[in-house]
């Protein structure tokens, strides 16, 4: 198997995440595409893993960690979309100008 | 190395297969008009890279990948989809309408990482891929080397938890705070 | 500690004198404490404030009165021997050269600013202990406030630029906190939102100067950067050039220098004691302390360079000066006369007076936090910020009374209190140097302060009250802080007299004077009496005039309160046989200037602009016609090319859509990545 065929593919991901992120309107959704991001980021990790091949599976475990923070952030971007929604009865960034100029 | 060359290799039409799977999900991930349904694309779209990952012989990752995220993390965020009642039909306007200029830029992501990869990598190959990295290496690897890493980790998950408790918290009322205290 | 010694050393190979001090020995050493205390004290309260009687106020104080001790003793040590001592921790190398390091630092410059954040830190939270009493969140609020102590600390012990920029970042966040304490209210969160924005501003001045001055010196050490600024000052050059100007500008912010002063007068909205601390010791002096723990890069900065620093020191401290005669909330009147007073000590630091710069620091931090605390104590009984409410309380508040008039006097200049010996410091540093019209502007200045603060007085004390309710003396805990401010604020103008050295201690400049290389600044050998006296009757002429418009005539003073022109000049020259024309003067321009000016407050910075244009009246009448939100920004953008160009274009991306933030963020790193790719 090439590396390239799983950077390419990390690459699209990654790419549609991007276009998730500008697009969509529900926070909710916007964390989705992040999520989405991540995933490509891993997909990378684990590929330069099995290219490099190092004897303490460096990429897996930064694979890990990035899993992690990952549930981290999604805990917590939840719990501020939830408390957004509370707050202004809509989970909508359109709605969340109050800091422009 | 050309394209039939790729293509006899077995393990490639799996790669194939789950890597249109996971392109296709991910694409409806971020187009699809239904909130449950993204959100249930993107499991699609996770199962698919754990596959990727067996391919690459990382179990481990594979398995954790499917047990947090698409155990928890998943069913976290169809809880945020619940709470926050977004409408769970087809819902027009979960995107925005001006979608030119976000393709425009994410198929510039796309072309430059693409771009920087083939012209970093061609066409090398992975590494002899076959046995799959033993549990032990990463948990030795975890508890040695990246110790302290691991703590810091497991000391931030431990922050947003308590973090996620104090954002999503309501403020009691002065009235409910008062009953509270005399209980 | 070795390190430092190795420094004094350095200092003297290089041909200066060498500064005689000893180390602090025990104190010194566990100095650091000072800068841990209140992050110990923040975190308790945070854990178990709610259930401690005072809701955490006894753990901030008890954490500031052990910093006292530790403050005090250096002080004294300081006074006797000098005291110079430096301990650093590595905590990361950057290259192979270029160390990050946290500890702090006990020099001159640093042990007066310990003793004086926690000095008056320690009163103002005992004051704290009851102003607060029975309020929202006064767990948070005391929490908040050690944090704010705490940041404050480790800016001031900071023995690199990036310690610094740490605990300078500290303050901005606590101030934020307390800012917008009562976030209930809208205005208060974006009076938060305002200070926290545009001393992020300034920050990046702070920040680029850093790195400029960092790389090319090769170290970001304050004590390594003196000896290089004053031995290889030629060598540096541009770099100087640039670095210190980058760094000033980043003083402007927290300094509250004009254009940045805007965010000052919004930081009343948090609670008094705040306001107190932050005027005082904390915050604002962050930006003066900066300038002065880098003087040797200024000193050797050419003529014209720190001209440029003068001047935006004395359009700050006239022109701010003059928005405190029509402000009707006390609270603002002392905050415009903040923002004025650090412009005599920007101004005076940038000149090159180090010593006299920072005695007015120290000075004004006793009175001012004393006028502060005096107009909390009216602001909790009449309920109420404006001097339009009250009047008459200085029978039923002799203490707050007579310790605000103590402070008044101080501010205004009058022998023998404090702020007399330090602003004529600055007068008589100004004259040396060479800055005439702007020690003329100074004085003018000085005419003003004293204005104000007899107006502040009469309305607020004298005259009858036109409040609701029956106003009382504060309690004991908050009148007590009072008197410990009012007391210094008479007395430590004493430890700095020209050419008088107290026997056994000398005086405040050899105190200052304690550092790695010799600051080098003017001394004035003796009192320069004529100077004095030319600041001493401006100061009376301000007092006076501010006391006869606005204590007299009791039953028109509310319509007086907003300092009405017309009546003002008859009433001067039917009962006073003062110089009509003078008065005239004052009275013809004065008033209309600073009215215009409270007028388009909000549109301060063209206001001013067109008051330093000496336009006032073609441009005023201009503005006021036609003063809707284009012909001011119209106005600002023709104020210079560069806040223009970088001001509007900036500012149309401010839609407020996260989105478009993300794509240009998306964007930007797309043209990095194709640039690695391109060059490596």
């Amino acid at each position: 198997m090439l590396l390239n065929q799983f950077l390419v593919l990390g690459a699209a991901l990654f790419a549609f995440g991007v276009y998730g992120l500008l697009v969509r309107r529900n926070v909710v959704l916007i964390l989705l595409s992040v999520e989405l991001m991540l995933n490509a980021v891993n997909i990378n990790l684990i590929a330069f893993e099995s290219y490099l091949v190092s004897a303490q599976a460096v990429g897996q475990v930064f694979a890990i960690f990035v899993i992690t923070v990952a549930a981290a952030e999604v805990g917590i971007g939840l719990a501020i979309v939830l408390m957004i929604f509370r707050n202004r009865k809509s989970a909508n960034v359109d709605d969340l100008s109050l800091m422009r100029w | 190395m050309t394209f039939s060359d790729w293509i006899a290799e077995p393990v490639n039409w799996v790669f194939a297969a789950i890597g249109l799977a996971v392109l296709f999900s991910g694409f409806r991930v971020v187009t699809s008009k239904n909130v449950v349904h993204a959100a249930l694309y993107l499991v699609g779209a996770l199962a698919g890279t754990a596959g990727l990952f067996l391919l690459m012989s990382a179990e481990f990752v594979a398995w954790v990948l499917v047990l947090v995220y698409i155990g928890a993390v998943i069913v976290l965020f169809l809880f945020g989809i619940m709470i926050t009642r977004a409408p769970t039909g087809l819902d027009e306007s979960l995107s925005s309408d001006q979608t030119a200029m976000p393709a425009l830029l994410s198929a510039a992501v796309f072309v430059v990482m693409t771009w920087a990869s083939i012209d970093a990598f061609g066409t090398e190959l992975l590494a002899t891929v076959g046995e799959a990295t033993s549990t032990q290496v990463i948990g030795e690897s975890l508890l040695g080397r990246f110790v302290i890493p691991f703590e810091v980790v497991s000391f931030v998950l431990l922050a947003a938890l308590i973090g996620g408790i104090t954002i999503a918290r309501r403020d009691l009322t002065p009235v409910e705070e008062e009953e509270r205290m005399s209980v | 500690m070795v390190g430092m010694r190795a420094l004094v050393i350095a200092a003297e190979e290089g041909g200066h004198g060498a500064v005689e001090a000893g180390t602090g020995g025990f104190w010194a050493d566990t100095a650091g404490i000072m800068l841990v205390l209140p992050f110990v004290a923040f975190l308790l309260i945070l854990a178990f404030g709610k259930r401690l009687k005072y809701k955490g106020g006894e753990l901030a104080v008890g954490a500031l009165a052990i910093n006292l001790l530790w403050a005090t003793v250096l002080f004294v040590l300081n006074m006797t021997g000098g005291v110079l001592d430096q301990t650093t921790f590595e905590i990361a190398r950057i290259g192979s050269d270029l160390v990050f390091e946290l500890g702090w630092v006990v020099d001159g410059l640093s042990i007066m600013m310990y003793f004086l954040v926690n000095f008056v830190g320690l009163l103002v939270f005992i004051y704290a202990l009851g102003y607060m009493e029975g309020d929202v969140r006064v767990d948070w609020f005391f929490a908040a406030f050690s944090l704010f102590a705490g940041a404050m600390l480790v800016l001031v012990g900071a023995p690199n630029l990036i310690q610094m920029i740490i605990g300078w970042e500290g303050v901005g966040l606590a101030s934020y906190f307390l800012i917008g304490f009562y976030w209930e209210d809208l205005d208060n969160v974006r009076a938060g939102n305002k200070a926290f924005m545009t001393n992020k501003v300034a920050d990046v001045g702070l920040i680029l100067g850093t790195i400029l001055v960092g790389v090319a010196i090769g170290s970001f050490d304050f004590s390594e950067l003196s000896i290089a600024a004053a031995e290889h000052a030629e060598a540096l050059g541009a770099v100087a050039v640039a670095g210190g100007l980058l760094l000033f500008f980043g003083a402007m912010g927290k300094s509250a220098q004009f254009p940045l002063h805007i965010w000052l007068p919004d930081a009343m909205a948090g609670p008094t004691p705040v306001s107190a601390l932050m005027h005082a010791a904390t915050m604002v002096t962050a930006g003066i302390y900066l300038m002065a723990r880098v003087f040797p890069l200024f000193q050797n900065l050419a003529q014209d360079t720190r001209g440029l620093m003068v001047v935006i020191g004395a359009i700050t401290l006239f022109a701010i000066g003059l928005l405190a005669l029509v402000a009707d909330d006390i609270k603002k009147v002392l905050a415009y006369s903040t923002v004025s007073q650090l412009g005599y000590m920007m101004t005076a630091v940038a000149a090159g007076g180090y010593t006299a710069g920072l005695f007015h620091l120290f000075t004004h931090a006793f009175f001012k936090a004393l006028l502060f605390l005096g107009a909390g104590a009216v602001i909790h009984a009449v309920h109420s910020n404006n001097m339009s409410d009250m009047g008459g309380l200085r029978k039923e508040m002799p203490t707050t009374y007579w310790t605000f008039v103590v402070g008044s006097l101080a501010l205004a200049g009058i022998i023998p209190l404090a702020g007399f010996w330090s602003k004529d410091e600055i007068l008589a540093t100004l004259g040396h140097e060479g800055y005439t019209a702007v020690m003329w502007i100074a004085i003018a200045g000085a005419f003003v302060t004293a204005f104000y603060m007899a107006r502040a007085v009469a309305l607020t004390f004298h005259g009858t009250y036109k409040g609701e309710g029956h106003p009382h003396e504060a309690p004991r805990v908050m009148t007590a802080p009072l008197v410990g401010l009012a007391i210094p604020s008479i007395f430590v103008g004493i430890l700095n007299i020209p050419g008088v050295d107290w026997p056994g201690i000398g005086n405040f400049t050899e105190w200052l004077g304690v550092r790695v290389v010799p600051m080098g600044d003017y001394h004035p050998e003796g009192i320069d009496w004529s100077l004095a006296a030319i600041g001493l009757v401006a100061a009376g002429a301000g007092l006076a005039l501010g006391w006869l418009i606005f204590s007299r005539d009791r039953a028109t003073q509310k319509a007086r309160d907003r300092f009405e022109v017309p009546a003002l000049y008859p009433l001067l020259r039917q009962k006073y046989f003062i110089d009509h024309a003078a008065l005239g003067v004052v009275g013809a321009t004065t008033g209309p200037i600073a009215r215009f000016i409270d007028w388009t407050n909000t549109y301060i910075i063209d206001g001013i602009i067109n008051l330093v244009g000496g336009v006032v009246k073609a441009l005023g009448e201009f503005v006021y016609g036609t003063i809707d939100q284009r012909a001011v920004d119209g106005v600002f953008n023709g104020l210079s090319a560069v806040t223009d160009g970088a001001g509007s274009a900036v500012r149309r991306l401010q839609t407020g859509r996260v989105q478009q933030y993300a794509a240009g963020f998306v964007a930007g790193a797309l043209i990095l990545v194709v640039v690695f790719v391109l060059i490596v």
